[in-house]
Order: structure tokens, then sequence, then C-alpha cells
């Protein structure tokens, strides 16, 4: 199935386990851009946006790698993104059951395979920075994707593949 | 001027670094294919699909295969005629310093209280070096990213629990659950001292995994019946393989090291 950013209520109908080829814009964010954005505002629209887990290598302004990280670090600094709009997350290892509650009725979190750095680059163009000040694994990269192969970890109606 | 020694020393750390963090060892593709052709889940046979398609695109561009690229781990043996000096250490160390910026790699190297990085995956006993005396003069290389050697453990356990060895390997991979990225191969050590048995562990992930004997092979069934699976999506595969390096230890003691490596299982040797 294909699905393009921002994220509509089309997210609603998704059902873990899902395998989704996603497009369009997503933002880059771990621990401490969250932390920032809490502080001092999206830098961008967050109405159905999707944000994704990962601090990349970026050389000559260009993605060379961008796997993703551990999304459980940020359980506790997800609810106020979905709150603001935000319809969804990439990651991997999945989140804590506050953020399968937060994600009810509103959004999904989608799982990339950890590890494969260079297929989630070659996904992507680089459209910009937000947050420089962070440094290259925290800001906020502003990314084009072209079909990145995700499947639904979380849905919208609480079912979750992690949890068995 | 390096001497000829230096530069062929740096050069072979170098280019051991670069082969193994783009293009990973025959055996490890094997049993993930393996993995792939027993699994029935399409979200597990997803995960391997990205996976192979990942190795593919990092090989053909040259890249990194994940942008953890890990702290750098050497084994280095030493034939009769090559003596053990600084000059060894400080060669190991420039090659890591070249490869840092050549494949490049993230820096990961960091101050452990400070945090601060020192931008070239060097530090006090950081590349890790391991010297023995051998036939040949080698470099391997085992870059080992963080998320798998975060889940790593180690338990002094009584002489009397030999028969629950199998069991407290499991749990390890129970506790670490999606977080080391599985499939994940895991390297026991057993015996020694508190120090050689995670040693023993680290040095068990260098052996090929496409063998196990029956004793890794029941460990590695018990920690597949966690249906964990790929990335903990679930699926049939939890551990690729498992495998067990013992050491002589005190009459009073077993200590037992489980040293947790991702699907990601990098190595690389060259011969000098
Ligand atoms: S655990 Fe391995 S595959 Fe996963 S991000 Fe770390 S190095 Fe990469």
């Amino acid at each position: 199935m294909k699905l393009t950013t921002p994220l509509g209520e089309e997210v609603l109908d998704l059902t873990a386990g899902d395998r989704v080829l996603l497009s369009g814009t997503v933002y880059t964010a771990r621990d401490e851009a969250h932390l920032k954005i809490q502080e001092a505002g999206f830098p961008f629209n967050p109405k159905g946006a999707v944000l994704y887990h990962c601090g990349p290598v970026i050389q000559d302004n260009a993605v060379v790698a961008a796997g993703p990280t551990t999304s459980a670090r940020m359980n506790a600094l997800t609810k106020p993104m979905l709150d603001a709009g935000v319809r969804g997350l990439i990651g991997k290892g999945g989140m804590s059951d506050e953020v399968v509650e937060a994600l009810r009725g509103r959004g999904v979190y989608f799982a990339f395979t950890g590890g494969c750095a260079a297929l989630a680059a070659s996904c992507m163009r680089l459209k910009g920075v937000h947050y420089a000040e962070l440094g290259m694994a925290e800001a906020v990269w502003e990314i084009e994707l072209t079909d990145m192969p995700l499947v639904v970890g979380i849905d919208s109606k609480g079912n979750n593949l992690f949890k068995r | 001027m390096p001497s000829p020694f230096f530069e062929t020393v740096a050069a072979a750390v170098e280019r051991a670094i670069h082969d193994a963090e783009t293009e990973l060892p025959a055996d490890v593709v094997s049993v993930l294919q393996t993995a792939y052709a027993n699994e029935t889940s399409s979200v597990a046979r997803g995960e391997y699909e990205n996976i192979f398609a990942n190795l593919k695109i990092a090989k053909e561009r040259d890249v990194p295969i994940c942008q953890d690229t890990g702290l750098i781990v050497l084994y280095i043996t030493l034939p009769p005629e090559i003596p053990y000096s600084a000059e060894l250490f400080e060669a190991a160390e420039e090659g890591v310093r070249r490869a840092t910026v050549s494949v490049p790699l993230r820096p990961n190297a960091v101050n452990p209280l400070s945090r601060k990085n020192s931008g070239d995956n060097c530090g006090e006993g950081i590349p890790a070096i391991h010297i023995r005396p051998g036939e040949k003069f080698t470099v391997t290389v085992l870059p080992k990213g963080a998320g798998s050697e975060n889940m790593s453990q180690i338990k002094m356990m009584l002489p009397s629990e030999v028969d629950k060895i199998p069991e407290f390997v499991a749990d390890v991979a129970r506790t670490a659950g999606s977080r080391p990225c599985p499939p994940i191969i895991v390297g026991v050590g057993i015996g020694g001292t508190f120090d050689t048995a995670s040693a023993l562990a680290k040095e068990a992930l260098l052996e090929p995994i496409d063998q196990m004997d029956d004793f890794e092979q029941e460990i590695c069934d018990r920690i597949n019946e966690l249906g964990i699976g790929p990335m903990g999506l679930g699926g049939k595969t939890t551990a690729l393989a498992v495998k067990v390096k013992r050491g002589a230890c005190h009459t009073a003691s077993l200590p037992v090291a489980v040293n947790i490596q991702c699907w990601c299982c990098r190595r690389r040797t060259v011969e000098l």
C-alpha cells in the first residue's frame, strides 16, 4: 500500500502488520529534538506530519546513512507531538502502552528495519534542516522520501505487533 | 616520517574496517538466507527483504551497512619475527583514524563521564586491541554497535548451576527483546575469570556461525522459542546462532558472559 505525507484520516484504516511504501516529507527527531520542540515550538506544520526516530549521517548535503534509532527513548516525549497533530512515527523496537493509547484514533507507528541505513538513505532526498545547533545526530532534518518500505507496528486501534 | 611497518599496519587496519563496514561475511549472509527461507510470517519476511536490499545498496554505493559503525575491536596475531611494540598499537590507532574519514565512520568514542566525543573513534583503550602470537601476521576487525552491546550481561553463577546456563543465556535474549536489532547472534563465554569470560564471549562472535555443536543448538532453540523475531515484530528466528567459548575457571566459580550481536555481524580479517 502506498501512502504520502502529510497523513490524514486514511491512517485510521491501517492495521498492525500492513506493509506500506511511504513517500513525502518526514522530519527526523531524537530525544533532543523532542525537548527542543516542546520548548521552542514546531519548526514545521505538525498537522499530519511524520516523525522519524533517526540520527542520520549527512555528508555534502546528502543523506549517507539513516537507519532508525530505538523509539522507546522517546516514550515520555511523544504524546505532546500527537496532541499537536502528528499522525505518524517511524522507528525501531516499538513504544510504550502510553504511546499506544495516545495513538488511538489519531495515528500509527511504523517500524523500519534496524540497521538498514543504506536502504533508508537510498529512499531519501535532503530538503533542509531545523535546529541545526543540536548537532548532526539530534537536529531536525527535513527529508523527502520516495517509497520507504515500512510495516505498521502499532495501529490506531490499539493493536501492537511488539506485544506478545 | 612513519616507518614502512607503521604504514603497512595502518593501511591494513583501514582496509579491514572498510571491508567489514560495507559487506557482511559469507557465513552471516548464508544464515540470514536460511532464516528467511524458513520464515512464514509476512511481516518478518519483509524485514529480511529490507536487510538483503540494504546489503546490496551498501555494497553498490560503498557505504556503511548501518549508521552505527560501532567501536572498533581489533584482534591481531603476530608471527615470531614481528615484535610486540608500541609502534604496532600506534599504527592500529592511525588506521582507525583514517577509516573514520575515508569510510566514513560515525565518531562514536566519548569520554565515559564528560561524554566528550574524540571525533576520531579513538580514546583511552579504544580501539580495543587484542594481540596473540600466531603463525601469520593478521588483523581482524570487529566493529561493535551499541544497540546490541548494551544488551550483554555477565553472571557469576554457582558451580552447581551448570545445568542452568542455557536458561540464563535465553533470559538475556528475552530481556534484550527488540532492542539489539534481532535476529541476533549470541556469543557465550563460560569459565575464566570475571574479565576473561567477557573476552571469551566476544571472541566467540568471531567464529563462523553456519555451524553449531549440540550445546549451542540447544541454547539457540530455546531462544527461538521466545518468538521475538526480526526487529521484535514476531517470527521463527530470534537468534541466528549461539557460539560458545570455554576457559578453565576456579573450582569455586562459574562465570558466564553473554555478548549480544545484532544481525549486522561485521567482521573482516586481512593478512599482512
Ligand atoms: S544494533 Fe546493530 S543493526 Fe541495530 S543499529 Fe546498532 S549496529 Fe545497527
